[in-house]
């Protein structure tokens, strides 16, 4: 390095050295200067709320005063997330039938990985086997601790909120990446007119959550509404208030939603597979079923694996379409957590203590399936060219 | 079509089968591509459909699928009645500073990560790259106290655009994205503006910053895109004084069944900016959308 030829022509005469730190301390000056904006935003509108958030779940305050507080230990914790109760669930529920239910999910586990061509050694079966039993352990006491279909208290309404949300995910995120693969297989072709459909197929993410809802409260609306129609169910209840299809409604208006981001998604992980590989399997005598399970779905595990973060994350934060088209109704059927942390603090007499419980338990879901992508991120990075 | 082209092709099965089988699979294929689309645009169609008909032709049975007459006063009502023109104008602004703020707050910090010394740098990277981790329906009740009171200087800013926009003029994403795309700009190209006596900000300006616009349009458009669509924020930090489209289209919902076309032309204008900004800009929302999923 060479310093003298560094330095700006024409600046005041100084010696080399000194003139290089000052340099160096006008650079630093700079870069604080450039990051200050940022930091001052995450400052005041990240990290400070999220403080106040753990502060808040803390303290009792008084509903039509909330700057009366009172320090309140963990008791705002145990009233919210009744421990004693999920503990009762994973021990009488969740353990046995979970270590069953994902035994046999770890054979069918088994048997798709088998279809994709990799080699199933005994490393595959314990790891598969310990994901498996683990959601299912989890799935099975999230669905006895919520007992849903009890009317909830303040005690039992994150329960029944939990609850709600994973039948939800449960719904939505699967289907949405089934349906999000196929369409850009689908499409990943060069016939001519291709683009029209691939515009097409992405055009539902210029559908906002409250365009999407309204446009499916009128589908879905039992008078003028053409489901009902079709279903020949017109002029009976409406789907929306009743207690086992409202969720199910709710989640088909959320996945025709996602389903244009979902399919740009695949469609980016599937242009990135190399097409000599696909003509090397072809070459070998491949099907395009056999190419589809050995060749293409392997390569774009990635992409699955991203969408299925994304999508979970999404997916546990909804609210939009809930508070449009059922509020949490029927008897909280639909309440899920984001609408629920929502009602209990923005009402007349709010419960913030409540409401920041439930969203550390919120922030902490998150936290656990992002910890899930990171953990997998760094194993398959191989992947990427 | 010659063996060659179809190896230059997105997908290159090649042409194993001969004959009748490959135009049973290109008919097939069509059929199912058509089926897809139809079902998938439906929705949109009937949206529009409904709202060029009177009341009475949506409520009619069976359905009408074709306005044959169509009723464009809907859309003269959709604009007057209600106040769909003044939440358009309250959109437009809060979207338009929410671009702008990210822009330049990511512009800079990026390029800061990118080319600039400073102590602590590391430390500062982690804390942009951490608030990606908090969730925004997480903090949204903290936020809102805040905003009604901001501490020390005690002001409220409940029913601002102020408020609207403030807590989305940075993103750790925005920042990740700019940096990532300054990281490619050579750095024997900051050398040679560094001899030619270009400072950094010229440099930012003059030489980076026309390298990175395609990361730069594709953060753009996605910025206004999640910032159009907004719900539960505007929802619980506006009263009746700014009330954004989103919110606008969820109240027309719960008016009378008799405007029911209305509200449907209201929707149809609410989704008219972003359909265009899809046709437009195709290609740079696809960059912003999968920037985290696909490496490039």
């Amino acid at each position: 390095m060479t310093a003298p030829l560094d330095a700006p022509v024409g600046l005041a005469a100084g010696s080399p050295p000194r003139r290089r730190r000052s340099r160096r301390v006008s650079e630093a000056a700079l870069g604080y200067a450039f990051v200050l904006p940022a930091l001052v935003i995450f400052g005041s509108f990240v990290y400070f709320p999220f403080a106040k958030t753990i502060r808040q779940s803390f303290y009792r305050s008084n509903p039509f005063d909330p700057s009366q507080e009172t320090f309140a230990g963990t008791d705002i914790y145990e009233q919210v997330l009744d421990p004693a109760g999920m503990g009762r669930a994973v021990a009488s529920f969740g353990l046995p039938v979970g270590v069953v239910a994902g035994l046999l999910l770890t054979v069918v586990a088994i048997g798709i990985l088998r279809l994709t061509a990799r080699a199933i050694t005994r490393s595959t079966w314990l790891r598969t086997g310990a994901w498996c039993i683990g959601v299912a352990i989890v799935v099975a006491s999230v669905c006895k601790y919520s007992g849903i279909g009890v009317e909830p208290t303040t005690t039992t309404r994150f329960a029944n909120s939990l609850g709600v949300t994973l039948q939800f995910v449960l719904m939505t995120v699967p289907t949405g990446l089934v349906l999000g693969i196929g369409l850009a297989v689908l499409a990943h072709t060069q016939c001519k007119g291709i683009g029209i459909y691939r515009t097409i197929f992405s055009s539902t993410v210029v559908s906002s959550v409250a365009v999407t809802s309204v446009i499916f409260f009128t589908l879905l609306n039992p008078i003028i509404g053409l489901i009902p129609y079709w279903l020949g169910i017109e002029g009976e209840g409406p789907i929306l208030t009743n207690p086992t299809w409202a969720l199910p409604a709710v989640a088909i208006a959320s996945i025709w939603q996602s389903l244009g981001l979902s399919f740009i998604v695949m469609s980016a992980g599937l242009q990135s597979v190399p097409d000599d590989l696909l003509e090397a399997a072809s070459v070998d005598g491949a099907g395009s079923i056999r190419r589809f399970w050995s060749v293409t779905l392997p390569m774009l595990s990635p992409t699955v694996f991203f969408a299925a973060v994304v999508g979970l994350i999404f997916a546990f934060q909804t609210f939009g379409q809930i508070d449009i088209l059922t509020q949490g109704g029927p008897n909280y059927r639909t309440d899920v957590i984001v609408y629920a942390i929502k009602s209990t603090a923005v009402t007349q007499s709010p419960n913030y203590g409540a409401a920041a419980v439930m969203a550390i338990a919120l922030f902490v879901i998150t936290l656990g399936v992002t910890a899930m992508q990171l953990k997998f991120v760094e194993r398959r990075v191989s992947y990427d060219r | 079509m010659t063996a060659e082209t179809a190896t230059d092709a997105t997908i290159a099965y090649p042409p194993r089968r001969r004959g009748g089988g490959r135009v049973v699979r290109t008919t097939l294929r069509y059929a199912l591509l058509t089926f897809c689309s139809a079902v998938i645009l439906f929705p949109l169609y009937i949206t529009v459909v409904n709202s060029l008909l009177p009341v009475s032709k949506i409520a009619g049975r069976p359905p009408t699928f074709v306005p044959v007459e169509p009723q464009w006063s809907n859309y003269a009502d959709a604009w007057n009645q209600g106040s769909l023109g003044r939440a358009i104008t309250v959109s437009v602004v809060m979207s338009m500073l929410i671009v702008a703020g990210q822009v330049l707050t990511s512009l800079l910090a990026g390029y800061a990560f990118a080319f600039l010394a400073f102590p602590l740098k590391r430390t500062i990277f982690v804390i942009f790259l951490a608030t990606m981790m908090i969730p925004f329906e997480v903090i949204f009740v903290s936020n809102r106290q805040v905003m009604s009171d901001i501490p020390v200087l005690g002001i409220n800013l409940y029913d601002t655009y102020a408020a609207l926009a403030l807590p989305f003029l940075a993103t750790g994403f925005g920042a990740f994205l700019l940096r990532q795309a300054f990281l490619t700009v050579p750095s024997d190209l900051r050398d040679a503006a560094r001899l030619d006596g270009f400072g950094h900000l010229r440099f930012l300006f003059r030489i980076a910053l026309p390298l990175v616009r395609p990361t730069l349009a594709a953060l753009v458009v996605f910025s206004f895109l999640s910032a159009w669509a907004q719900y539960l924020w505007p929802l619980v930090i506006t009263g009746e004084g700014h009330e954004t489209v989103q919110l606008a289209l969820a109240n027309l919902k719960n008016r009378n069944i008799s405007t029911v076309n209305v509200t449907f032309a209201a929707t149809v204008i609410a989704t008219l900016p972003l359909a265009a900004l899809l046709i437009v800009f195709q290609k740079q929302l696809v960059r912003g959308l999968t920037a985290g999923a696909v490496k490039g």
